[in-house]
């Protein structure tokens, strides 16, 4: 007999999510991926000056902060041809892979860690141990010390002595899955309190150039902020100082922390490199931090991720590497509460619609799946196919292109853990790939672009503004822009029409978009449902206390505000886009 | 084995995290930073000391926390954790009980509704992130299956001070911006029998959301605020009073292109849009991310996001704004008087209100004018 489960809210994520699920005999029979929040966002930027539109769009996310803003304006510039200098473009890419970095620590350590670490058990831990553990899993990180570990066992105490559990108030800590022995939960959580300083404190390469975090400023054309090494207001070598600094410290967090601690726990929970496979497809435009200006296929890349180009790969072949072709883009609302003209088809981005059609209950309600519309959230496909996005296939897409670095850590990864390369197709899979990405990542970040960047400076290039093409009667009177960019969560692009200075259309495909989406017209299931009623088999042990399927939701770091967002509302055509 | 809680003895915060090894100097340097966050912007407050903030809070136990996530995009809760020096997060962890608040609690579904309502129905601070969408019963924003405004509403009931944290949580932000498709207002606006504490911003700096919360359990009272529910330790100053350009404006020297030599000898950005003159926040003050930098520092105009409105008053973002004239040092009195503008005189007002006006209701007629913008109407007011 199948027994109903909702879960909702579906908490340590971004935004609001909730999942149905008939369970039967301990498995996962269906599921279904609700998205319960929609903004409107479409009409609102509508017919404002595009200069200001990143402002609006950067709020999609907090989470995802920056990333909407620079997919804004590099669509905007691909629109009215403005260039940025390069060392515009390079600051981008160094704030894009600092909030990368430091969304991925934040993923892993305070939304998805309490999917695996019991808290309750590391009061009992022996703070010893957890340094011993620390050690034996090669953890070097420097919090590993007997005096930290102590500390935090005494604050997990109180917590729990106080009776007011705070944060851990009803978490399923009797649940029988949770299998670290309680050092490691010590250790772990002594990590989640230290990577809570480490965000806070790496976060300021950000801040240096868009004067705050969250929601930085960017600037159509580049950026506002000012480089000059010989002038105190603008960034010189007091700067470079202190961000060569909080570069190293993403360097050191994430070698010695996060990556012992993903391998380590993955390690334990080896089972879930079997479980929670969705499609065994993957698009990516490059590794993380890749931006294109216009279509990939021509348009100049303007981010220092050159090594990997964009591609797809598909039905579980992970050798062969398809052209990514934008036109094979498109957006169902079978289950969503949209209609669309011409019934239930596929648009692509350029002709996509929004008319809001709500079908489901008054709130308060208790179950949404009997009706066939059941999302805010659109189901976007590649040539017809669920694809994923994210740091499981920008991993697979650089394994397929041989870039080294990535196909050695994966490699000593797998032979650690003695798994295949497309068990990478699943929840742990997914989270080992997130920590070799971010690791990837950090070094980039600290031996490429950072100091091609700083040689430059030091070159005297401190250029970082096309004035050219600010004045609104340098743009055509008609024009149309689009922007890639491989952000933390996977795929994004943002798609723009401008008449007479004005935005007339504006259209997102989001990473969660492609994930988070419900069934199409052909009965397929988006990529959170197919992981959990793919096969039958998701465990799910206790229905009141559902952390197998959290684990595995949490697995794709959804983000709920980014699934539905700015979406075309005037159906009007918004031409295909060749530059 | 999971531990077993045996020992919360004490009844007091500063009993028990004596007991759990913080030491009185740790605490004082922590209420320390609080004493200067608090002392940072309150023209006319009384100053609180460290050891007189330290005292206050040692005396209390632990208050339940409700922390609502609504119609929003994390931005608030992301400020949050970037608040503060080294400690203040374990000392936070140790001073508050957060029951409910879906970006970090460990609970889902059942387990944190189930949070959520035995908090709900004690005594308990409530700190709401988001908007409520108001329109068509309440369906494009619903959380265990109710409307934002239900959720809203029975977190309301026993709170015993409200913070609306956000431009969303204060008058809808983004989403509330014209032509604001799905009615989205503030808490304010739902709630009006009581007063709700605004921390405004999208998002609010980091320390400034914090120490808002601390601030209720050391004076043990709301903060005082303006007429729009400010904090005045934080939003007492206009940006254009306290920004270290501000000589440069005086003196007439203006960037006029972005990356030009103005620019790079940080001159004014009031020619380049800067709503510093009509947008109060103590940005220049704190600054942001452990006083890195802020947005005019880093050399963008500010867009003003602690106003409401401002995603409609204050765009276009690079046009300069009304009624806030350019003048050099050779300017007369009469038009250095008129330069300063309403501005200064709308400043006045909002805060001799404020001192006197409590609760949202009575805020509503007492309200000075919005500040010098585009002369557009905000979004909602307008049919």
């Amino acid at each position: 007999m199948a027994e109903r489960v909702v879960i909702d809210p579906l908490t340590r994520i971004e935004g609001h999510l909730r999942i149905e699920i008939e369970s039967d005999a301990g498995k996962i029979a269906r599921a279904w991926s609700e998205t319960t929040q929609f903004r409107g966002l479409e009409e609102i930027v509508t017919g404002r000056d595009p200069r200001d539109v990143w402002a609006f769009v950067q709020r999609i996310c907090g989470v995802c902060t920056s990333v909407h803003a620079i997919a804004s304006i590099s669509a905007v510039e691909n629109a009215i041809g403005s260039n940025p200098p390069p060392q515009a473009r390079l600051i981008r890419d160094m704030v894009l892979a600092s909030q990368e970095i430091q969304d991925h620590v934040i993923h892993f350590y305070h939304l998805h860690a309490l999917d695996f670490v019991n808290v309750a058990a590391a009061a009992t831990a022996d703070p010893a141990a957890a340094v011993e553990f620390a050690r034996q899993i090669g953890s070097t990180w420097k919090g590993n010390t007997l005096e930290r570990m102590t500390a935090v066992r005494d604050t997990v105490r109180a917590i729990l002595d106080s009776g007011q559990l705070s944060i851990f108030t009803g978490g399923y800590w009797d649940h029988p899955d949770y299998r670290l022995p309680p050092e490691a939960d010590l250790m772990a959580v002594a990590h989640y309190l230290d990577a809570l300083e480490f965000q806070r404190s790496m976060i300021r390469v950000g801040t240096v150039f868009g004067g705050k975090n969250p929601h930085p400023n960017f600037l159509v054309g580049g950026m506002a902020c000012t480089i000059d090494p010989n002038h105190s207001e603008s960034i010189n070598q007091v700067q470079i100082d202190q961000i060569q600094d909080w570069i190293a410290e993403s360097v050191e967090f994430v070698g010695t922390c996060y990556v012992p601690d993903a391998l380590a726990i993955v390690g334990v929970y080896k089972d879930y490199f079997d479980i929670g496979a969705a499609q065994p497809n993957f698009l990516a435009v490059g590794m993380a931090g890749a931006t294109f200006a216009g279509d990939p296929a021509t348009s100049t890349l303007s981010s220092a991720h050159t090594a990997v180009r964009p591609g797809v790969l598909l039905d579980g072949d992970l050798a062969t590497v398809h052209p990514f072709d934008l036109t094979k883009i498109a957006e169902w609302a079978s289950s969503a509460w949209y209609s669309y003209e011409d019934g239930d088809v596929g648009l692509t981005p350029d002709r996509g619609e929004t008319t809001v059609a709500y079908t489901g209950p008054t709130p308060p309600y208790t179950w949404l799946a009997d009706n066939p519309e059941y999302t805010w959230c659109k189901a976007p496909r590649y040539d017809g196919k669920a694809v994923q996005v994210g740091p499981v296939a920008r991993v697979l897409l650089a394994y397929a292109q041989g870039h080294e670095r990535t196909k050695q850590i994966v490699d000593d990864a797998a032979a650690t853990l003695g798994i295949s390369l497309d068990q990478l197709n699943s929840t742990a899979g997914r989270t080992l790939a997130r920590a070799v990405e971010c690791l990837t990542s950090a070094e980039i970040l600290a031996n490429e672009t950072f100091p091609t960047f700083a040689k430059k400076l030091r070159g005297g290039d401190i250029e970082v503004f096309d004035a050219s093409r600010w004045a609104p009667d340098s743009w055509p009177d008609h024009a149309t822009g689009v922007s890639f960019v491989e952000v933390a969560r996977g795929n994004l692009s943002h798609w723009v029409a401008i008449d007479g200075g004005a935005v007339s259309h504006y259209q997102a495909v989001v990473p969660t978009t492609w994930l988070a989406g419900g069934r199409d017209a052909q009965g397929q299931q988006g990529p959170y449902e197919e992981s959990l009623a793919g096969n039958g088999l998701h465990p799910l042990a206790d229905p009141s206390q559902p952390l197998e399927p959290l684990r595995t939701i949490h697995s794709f770091d959804p983000c709920m505000s980014c699934a539905v967002h700015v979406l075309d509302s005037s159906a009007e055509e918004l031409e295909a886009v060749t530059s | 084995m999971p531990y077993h809680p045996d020992a919360w003895q004490a009844p007091t915060l500063g009993e028990n995290l004596k007991r759990a090894g913080v030491t009185r100097r740790e605490f004082l340097a922590f209420c320390g930073v609080l004493a200067g966050i608090f002392a940072g912007g309150a023209a006319g407050a009384p100053k609180a000391s460290a050891e007189q903030i330290a005292d206050k809070l040692a005396a209390v136990t632990k208050p339940n926390v409700v922390w609502l996530q609504l119609q929003e995009c994390t931005g608030c809760m992301e400020s949050t954790l970037r608040s503060g020096g080294t400690t203040v997060e374990e000392v936070v962890l140790k001073l508050l009980s957060v029951n409910y608040n879906e970006l970090v609690m460990a609970a889902s579904g059942d387990a944190a509704n189930k949070a959520l309502a035995a908090t709900n129905a004690e005594p308990h601070i409530l700190v709401v992130n988001g908007s409520i969408p108001l329109k068509d019963n309440g369906i494009y924003c619903t959380i265990g299956g109710e409307s934002a405004e239900q959720v809203l509403r029975a977190s309301a009931e026993n709170a015993t001070a409200i913070l609306a944290v956000g431009a969303c949580a204060v008058w809808g932000s983004v989403q509330a911006s014209r032509p604001n498709p799905t009615g989205a207002v503030g808490v304010d606006e739902i709630i009006r029998d009581r007063p709700v504490i605004n921390v405004a911003g999208c998002p609010p700096i980091g320390e400034v959301i914090t120490a808002t919360v601390a601030y209720l359990l050391a004076h043990d009272d709301v903060p005082q605020t303006d007429a729009e529910g400010r904090p005045l330790f934080a939003y007492d100053q206009r940006i254009h009073d306290s920004c270290p350009r501000r000589p440069h404006f005086d003196a007439g020297q203006y960037v006029r292109t972005f990356d030009d030599e103005a620019a790079r000898n940080g001159w004014c950005l009031y020619e380049m849009g800067c709503k510093g003159p009509s947008t109060f926040s103590a940005c220049p003050i704190f600054q942001w991310n452990l006083h890195t930098s802020w947005p005019i520092g880093a050399g963008h105009p500010c867009i003003g996001c602690t106003e409401r409105h401002f995603f409609d008053r204050f765009t276009p973002f690079y046009r300069v704004l009304p009624n806030v004239r350019g003048f050099g040092v050779e300017g007369t009195a009469e038009k250095i008087g008129w330069g300063l503008v309403g501005a200064t005189v709308a400043g006045v007002a909002i805060h001799a209100g404020a001192t006197a006006v409590r609760h949202a209701t009575a805020r509503k007629t007492e309200a000075a004018e919005p500040l010098n913008a585009f002369g557009d109407d905000p979004a909602g007011t307008e049919e």
